[in-house]
């Protein structure tokens, strides 16, 4: 075949190292796409929450209570403290130490499986179900959505410490946890805005 | 270049259609009327910008075709000044073009909207899976008149009509005379109605609402002021007495049998609210919503087989004797 | 890219480990792009023919007033299923598909980003089809249009799964484009070759980027929305009851948050397609490329700003839909840009009409009618009157037919030397350009007219007084012209496979890196990475492609650089063929499918799709030497 296309060799890359972390890493922009995916879908979702608000001349309707204070409460708090075991951990995979990450994970698997106890008894007060009303509907909606992102994470973090625990960790695992670590910000951070729809919203209006 | 003469085509076929039966280019209406003239403003700028589009097209190729048989080593960024400036002229005619066009479309939506001195006539619709209820507030009692797939307006006269939903989502929509708007199930939207021209004239529903979207057809009647008052005072009639005794059988089958479960007559024991009002069904013009033109046999065949007719109507069969059926329709034809 | 001087032995090792197993096996297993984008174009083209065969019945039933030989019950399934294939099935998939082919082609690379991602899209997307045509084949289509509005389409107005089934396979859908779109933006950002920096991308690779951005904010918005729909269905929530609270319009604001930049989506990487053609054939570089570049950036950004504008007979307050139609006009002024740049790189340039060439003249001619009556329906109060006719139909197939499809089927005659080592006939590509395209127009034209008589859309049949009649042969005549059309060029497609002249790695002289391997491409692409020294490196480095060598031959790695300036950064490994992708799509279908049945598959369903992923994503190293849990016999 006459498939030639003539080339001139110009450099080398075999010196290039052979993975990265943080921002250079590919890995790292494919979770960037995932959060955005998934901040868009919060976001349209507070929106649809905000519309329905404006629309309706009494929020919560007449006869529902505001979802309990205390166990939101509990959780905002537990959620923002995990961040400094997080950014802990996040910091340990940056330098690369196989036992910190072990650890670190599974600490913070631990932390998240307790924070379920709180969101559990969120759940248990929002004082309104879901086929109640429009209102219920979409507070159960935002609900069901960021306890699914927490739910994916923890579960995310436990098998990544198992893996940890049980293997020689190379380069690409440290950027696999500090991708999780800022994952786990994410939902941190997204529930500002949702946990304030749902609790402090219907105490405006 | 045969594009260009393709380009006059349109404008050809666009004025041939002028004076369609249910055409938004034939106004009745000043709504319609003032979007009618829109639409000719963006006919025009639309079709300058197409030409000049083609031109440049067909110029591009003439030149191609004169140039045949030249070298053709690509050339790598050529000196493009002329072409930049071209570049810059045109996108200033664009913005040119869209300025007209969306103050053009502001002026026309703002006079639509427009407060009118408005008759105190007040009208409901309420649109139903596949038909519509019509309710006119009688101006002698405040009372409402029920009727329905049939619309009376004044001429001359700017109504406003109130859309509502009792099921789906449906639009309301009668071309020659105003825009389209939607009825939608939790709401009221309103729309005015300023008829120009007396006649008969067809509505459509415009929003798919399921099986028979095709069949919500609505008759619009415009009438001059006197038609109007005529037309107000026998529907505040209750219904007409049976004239002979095959209409009074049929009177017993409608207003006694299944019939009255869904359809109201007043004056008789038909009270139902699930149909259409059948009071002064006969001075229709046509029956389930413009499915069929309004004669005897055309009411006889609804009722017996109203799923032949309109397949997926919400009206049953109903079993009833051919003597039944013969007298039921004799009645509600007399219905005037 | 065959370099004579690469040693055999090198070449031979760089072939077995991008090589793929022999036989089924490497067939569900393979990360290919090109075997997964092929796999992609085929299921369109058979899709594309089976919702076009439905759209010809449709032309059969309304050829003549008061036919009887649909049912409405029939002519609604066909429009339904006709629209839903046409936008979920065809045109956002073949765009990415010839994302997943190209783009690593365009940037001499070896393989996407997330080789095993993109795998495991075509098996979602997949089922999405399945999802919507196996249950056809039982007599369950959904019967409601391509957007399903509540309430009718709530529980209490179509009970039956045949709105579940539409809403399951838009999740599908989208849960396959979303991933698609990260893989091809994170190739596009981060494996771009050395020298090609932001002002140095094609064309064509910026269309596909801002494609897969519009993409990852805009079709969450379908997903929430259908899911909404699912659950007002199945657990009796109340989104859209307007007696309890909800509102039906909320499912419109929704889902034409996404509907609208859904057509640039599709157009996006049409006018990619358009620009890398007149670029060849011109002979030139293209004219205006930054122009170009920010012309798409417009729309993409103005994409977000124009969902209303399928609204306007809603009653919203009118100063909003102002707002509306002055948006969806600006739309005028980037696309009117665009064409001006196409034209006068053929005015300027020495144009050669080969086929690709014709399918974009037919383009303009088709497209820019398109374009117009859309900046007419922009106009609030003449989309009153317009929208929910004929016009509206008449509208979105010249823009997706003429707009989207006529440039595919440009750029399908135009890459297929590439695909497939052989040239498409030219006499069969011509006859089927004249047949579609004339067709086309035959059959279309008429309905602006119709919708203008007033002929509502989605109507079974018409009386003959509405004087439709003749307007309505003449389309479907047209149609049916087209549509031969479309068969000759699908038989000119499989007759060139097996007998279309040898093409050679550069049959058109074109300028794009994806010219510079053999045709067929190899596994591997590329020997070496090319170094880019300007737009056009097949037409700048004639004497000899500048290339780095250095890239591992004996396992499977790619080059990552960075985002700006795309200098080398590191070399990544790139993962080897996998059945997890599959078993992975098999876990999420069954998840979706159970959801129809029962809230509970969220959580039962959950467990295999964890199990799958996990699987997937297990990296394979060694056991630990160290920590509690390190391996204590070997
Ligand atoms: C590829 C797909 C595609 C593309 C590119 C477009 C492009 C555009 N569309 Fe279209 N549209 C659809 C697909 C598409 N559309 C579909 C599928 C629907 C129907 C959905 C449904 O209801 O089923 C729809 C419906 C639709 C509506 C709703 C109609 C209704 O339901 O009532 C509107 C209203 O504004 C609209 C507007 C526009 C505008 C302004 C553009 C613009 O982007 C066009 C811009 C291009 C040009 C204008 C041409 C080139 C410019 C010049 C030559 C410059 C000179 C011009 C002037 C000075 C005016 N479209
Ligand atoms: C890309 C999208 C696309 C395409 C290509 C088409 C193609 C066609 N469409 Fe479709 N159509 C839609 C998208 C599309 N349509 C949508 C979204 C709706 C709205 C549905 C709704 O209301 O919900 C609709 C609705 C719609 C209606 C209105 C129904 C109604 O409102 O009652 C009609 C009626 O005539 C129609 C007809 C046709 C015809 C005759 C073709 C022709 O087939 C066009 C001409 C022929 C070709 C383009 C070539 C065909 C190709 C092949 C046979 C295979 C070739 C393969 C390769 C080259 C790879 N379509
Ligand atoms: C279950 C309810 C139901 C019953 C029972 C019923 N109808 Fe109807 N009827 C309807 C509905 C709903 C429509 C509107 C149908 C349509 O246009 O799609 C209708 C329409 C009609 C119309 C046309 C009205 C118009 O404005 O064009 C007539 C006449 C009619 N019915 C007569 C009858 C007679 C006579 C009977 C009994 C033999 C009957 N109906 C029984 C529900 C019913
Ligand atoms: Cu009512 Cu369509
Ligand atoms: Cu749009």
């Amino acid at each position: 075949m006459s498939d030639a296309v003539p080339t001139r060799t110009v450099g080398d890359l075999s010196d290039l190292p052979e993975s990265a972390a943080g921002a250079s890493h590919l890995v790292w922009w494919g979770n960037i796409g995932f959060m955005a995916i998934e901040g868009t879908a919060f976001a349209l979702a507070a929106g649809a929450y905000l519309y329905l608000m404006s629309q309706t001349a009494g929020w919560p309707p007449d006869g529902v209570r505001p979802p309990d204070l205390l166990w939101p409460a509990v959780l905002t708090l537990g959620l923002f403290l995990s961040e400094i075991p997080n950014l802990w951990v996040r910091r340990r995979a940056k330098a690369k130490d196989e036992r910190g990450v072990r650890f670190g994970t599974l600490a913070m698997t631990v932390i998240g499986l307790l924070l379920l106890i709180p969101r559990g008894f969120e759940f248990a007060h929002l004082n309104v179900a879901w086929y109640d009303n429009a209102y219920g509907s979409l507070v159960w909606m935002l609900m069901v959505l960021h306890t699914s992102h927490l739910i994916t994470d923890i579960g995310d973090t436990a098998v990544q410490s198992v893996w940890l625990f049980t293997h020689e960790v190379g380069d690409d695992q440290f950027a696999d946890v500090e991708d999780n670590a800022n994952y786990w910000t994410f939902v941190v951070l997204t529930w500002l805005p949702i946990g304030a729809l749902i609790h402090l919203a219907p105490r405006l209006g | 270049m045969s594009a260009r003469r393709l380009a006059l085509l349109p404008l050809l076929a666009l004025s041939a259609c002028e004076g369609g039966f249910q055409s938004p280019l034939a106004p009745a209406g000043e709504q319609a009327a003032s979007i009618g003239s829109l639409f000719w403003l963006m006919m025009a700028v639309c079709g300058f910008m197409y030409l000049l589009v083609l031109t440049g097209l067909g110029v591009s190729v003439l030149r191609a075709r004169r140039r045949r048989g030249e070298v053709r080593a690509p050339s790598i960024n050529p000196g493009d000044r002329g072409l930049n400036r071209g570049l810059l002229f045109w996108a200033g005619l664009i913005v040119t073009g869209l300025t007209v066009l969306i103050t053009g479309s502001f002026l026309v939506e703002r006079g639509i909207a427009e407060a009118r001195a408005r008759d105190a006539l007040e009208i409901r619709v309420t649109g139903h899976q596949w038909w519509w209820r019509i309710q006119v507030r009688d101006p002698a009692t405040g009372g409402w008149i029920e009727t329905a797939n049939e619309l009376h307006l004044p001429l001359g006269q700017t109504t406003r009509v109130s859309l509502g939903s009792a099921d789906v989502i449906h639009s309301f929509w009668i071309p020659n005379i105003a825009q389209k708007l939607d009825l939608i199930p939790g709401r009221i939207n309103q729309v005015d109605l300023t008829p120009t021209r007396a006649g008969w004239f067809r509505g459509q529903c415009a929003e798919f609402c399921g099986v028979q979207h095709a069949h919500m057809a609505l008759d619009v009647k415009v009438d001059t002021p006197q038609e109007f008052a005529t037309w107000l005072a026998s529907q505040r009639r209750p219904a007409a007495a049976p004239a002979d005794a095959v209409a009074a059988r049929g009177l017993q089958v409608v207003a006694r049998g299944q019939c009255a479960m869904c359809h109201a007559i007043r004056g008789t024991q038909a009270t139902g609210r699930a149909g259409p009002d059948l009071t002064h069904f006969g001075a229709r013009r046509s029956v389930a919503a413009g499915t069929l033109t309004m004669s005897r046999g055309a009411v006889q065949g609804w009722i017996t087989q109203p799923q032949a007719v309109k397949p997926g109507t919400m009206m049953p069969p109903v079993a009833l004797s051919p003597a039944d059926a013969d007298a039921a329709s004799r009645y509600l034809m007399d219905l005037k | 890219m065959t370099d004579p001087r690469t040693p055999a032995v090198e070449r031979g090792k760089l072939r077995v480990s991008w090589a793929d197993a022999p036989g089924i096996w490497g067939f569900l297993t393979t990360v290919d792009h090109k075997r997964i984008a092929a796999r992609y174009i085929l299921t369109v083209v058979l899709l594309l023919f089976l919702a076009g065969m439905l759209a010809l019945d449709m032309r059969l039933q309304l050829a003549m007033p008061d036919m009887e030989r649909m049912t409405p019950q029939l002519y609604n399934e066909s429009f339904s299923l006709h629209g839903s294939t046409m936008l979920f099935l065809v045109s956002v998939p073949v765009m990415e598909a010839m994302a997943i082919w190209l783009v690593p082609l365009m940037l001499g690379q070896r393989a996407l980003a997330f080789p095993r991602l993109a795998a495991f899209s075509y098996w979602l997307y997949l089922g999405g089809v399945l999802m919507l045509w196996v249950p056809h084949a039982f007599g369950i289509t959904p019967d409601l249009g391509w957007f399903e509005y509540p309430p009718l389409s709530g529980p209490a107005y179509s009970p039956g799964h045949r709105a579940d089934i539409w809403a399951q396979m838009i999740t599908f859908t989208e849960v396959a484009a979303l991933s698609a779109s990260v893989n091809v933006a994170a190739t596009v950002l981060k494996m771009r070759p050395p020298g090609m920096t932001l002002a140095r991308i094609p064309l064509f690779v910026w269309a596909m980027f801002l494609s897969a951005l519009m993409t990852i904010f805009a079709l969450p918005a379908v997903m929430l929305v259908t899911s909404m729909l699912i659950s007002d269905r199945l657990v009796s929530t109340q989104f859209f009851a307007a007696g309890a609270g909800g509102d039906p319009v909320l499912f419109q604001h929704l889902f034409w948050w996404f509907g609208h930049p859904e057509v640039y989506i599709i157009f996006l990487p049409a006018a990619g397609f358009v620009s890398v053609i007149v670029e060849t054939f011109s002979r030139r570089t293209l004219f205006g490329h930054a122009a170009v570049v920010l012309s798409m950036l417009g729309i993409a950004a103005l994409a977000f700003g124009l969902w209303v504008h399928h609204m306007f007979a809603v009653g919203l307050p009118r100063l909003g839909n102002d707002f509306y139609t002055a948006a969806s006009m600006a739309v005028a002024l980037p696309a009117g840009i665009q064409i001006f740049c196409w034209i006068a790189t053929l005015w300027s340039g020495r144009p050669r009409f080969d086929t690709p060439l014709l399918w974009v003249l037919g383009f303009i001619v088709t497209f820019v009618i398109g374009g117009l009556s859309g900046v007419m329906t922009a106009s609030a109060p003449l989309d009153q009157q317009l929208t929910d006719t004929y016009f509206i139909v008449a509208h979105f197939h010249y823009v997706l037919v003429g707009g989207a499809m006529f440039p595919l089927f440009g750029a399908f005659t135009y890459w297929y030397p590439k695909a497939t080592g052989r040239m498409m006939s030219e006499f069969w590509g011509k006859v089927s350009f004249w047949l579609i395209a004339g067709g086309f127009n035959l059959g279309f034209f008429p309905m602006h007219i119709l919708g203008l008589q007033g002929m509502p859309r989605r109507i079974y049949t018409y009386s003959e007084g509405m004087g439709w009649g003749t307007l309505n042969m003449v389309a479907s005549i047209g149609s049916a012209i087209a549509v031969a059309g479309g068969l000759v060029f699908v038989a000119n497609a499989a007759w060139s496979f097996y007998r279309g002249r040898a093409a050679g790695p550069n049959p058109w002289d074109g300028s794009t890196l994806e010219w510079a391997v053999p045709s067929p491409p190899p596994p591997h692409n590329f020997e070496a990475t090319p170094v880019v020294d300007s737009l056009t490196p097949m037409w700048t480095q004639k004497e000899g492609l500048a290339v780095m060598s250095g890239l591992a031959v004996d396992r499977r790695e790619v080059l990552v650089t960075s985002v700006v300036e795309a200098t080398p950064e590191y070399r990544q490994k790139s993962p080897p063929p996998s059945i997890a992708p599959l078993v992975a799509a098999i876990a999420v279908t069954i998840l979706f499918i159970g959801s129809i049945f029962t809230p509970w598959a969220l959580v039962w369903g959950a467990v295999p799709v964890g199990i799958a992923l996990t699987w997937w994503f297990w990296p394979q190293r060694e056991r630990a030497k160290t920590g509690p849990l390190r391996a204590r016999s070997r």
